[in-house]
């Protein structure tokens, strides 16, 4: 029974996502029209609490669930493929109107063509596999 | 208390509750990245058989695919008990630009005129639907990750890379909508 904590972390999510409208495909595209400033307080607030949040726990040693102390997994210093690949998720991003957490969360809250969605980004995912080898990284 | 939570989430709400996810699953042990379902998925199918990026143990990523089913039920009960009785608050700006383009506001949280299955399988719909998500998975796993993995769980942990794939994530969201989208609605 110890998966179902993330469960219930997962259902708070997907409410939230659709709460704070950032599973919605007018918000991106109002996000990246600039004509509201609700995508940009949402993560601005969530990237500036967040950070804060990572300061403490690292300032106070502050440990899991378990009692094992809380690491950060440091992401590898390169460039390329940081900005090609999300350049490329960028313009999926508007294009679909959802990120990889919306798609599913949209599909359960009644938007079932959300399969294609899904069935797409599987699809990429797959392709990335394959041809990794060759993608400047 | 359940009136007050149908209501839409003012954005500073809504960015503390995203914090709150982002932290309780590190007090879990974990970290917040969604993105990584899509090849645990891969993983599933039978990918790793063939392909080296697959070949991994998807028990160690078993919490994210339960914190994905959550997510799912998630969005339904929010549709079931959480739905607001008002329209979505959309800019006036953004529905008279999307008016132009033929995608009308209709209200919803996603535009019914896109999200539907006639239009899903038009070669319009294919491009927008099959090929936006194309671009996502093949994106984020090219970055290393989504908007749960670099804007919030990277940039809370100040990561350069993250940064530079999140300035990558807006550019191409920019591109998109602004040269794109013309062309393509």
């Amino acid at each position: 029974m110890k998966g179902v904590k993330f469960v219930i972390a997962g259902i708070l999510f997907g409410v939230i996502m659709v709460k704070s409208e950032a599973a919605s495909w007018y918000r991106i595209q109002e996000m990246f029209r600039f004509q509201s400033f609700h995508m940009y307080g949402i993560i601005g607030t969530a990237v500036g609490l967040g950070a804060i949040a990572v300061f403490l726990i690292k300032k106070l040693k502050i440990k899991d669930f378990y009692g094992h102390p809380i690491v950060f997994p440091h992401k590898e210093k390169s460039w390329p493929k940081y900005i090609l690949g999300g350049l490329i998720f960028g313009l999926g991003w508007a294009l679909a109107g959802a990120c990889p957490g919306p798609m599913f969360v949209n599909f359960g809250y009644g938007y079932p063509t959300m399969v294609i969605v899904i069935l797409g980004a599987l699809l990429g995912t797959y392709l990335y596999g394959i041809t990794k080898n060759k993608l400047p990284h | 208390m359940i009136e007050l939570l149908k209501q839409p989430w003012p954005w500073y709400a809504s960015g503390t509750a995203i914090t709150f996810i982002m932290v309780l699953l590190l007090y879990f042990g974990k970290s917040f990245g969604f993105s990584s379902n899509l090849r645990t998925l891969c993983t599933l199918a039978g990918a790793g058989k063939t392909h080296h990026f697959f070949d991994f143990n998807w028990r160690t990523q078993r919490w994210n695919l339960l914190f994905m089913a959550g997510a799912v039920f998630g969005g339904y009960l929010s549709a079931v008990w959480l739905k607001s009785d008002q329209p979505l608050q959309l800019a006036p700006s953004t529905i008279a630009d999307l008016q132009t383009l033929g995608v009308p506001f209709d209200g919803g949280l996603n535009p019914s005129s896109i999200f539907n299955w006639s239009f899903a399988f038009s070669p319009k719909g294919l491009i927008t639907l099959l090929g936006g998500g194309l671009m996502v998975g093949f994106g984020s796993r090219y970055a290393g990750g989504c908007t749960s993995g670099h804007a919030i769980s990277g940039l809370s942990n100040l990561q350069l890379p993250s940064l530079w794939a999140v300035i990558g994530f807006f550019a191409g969201g920019l591109m998109m909508t602004h040269v794109l989208f013309p062309l393509i609605f």
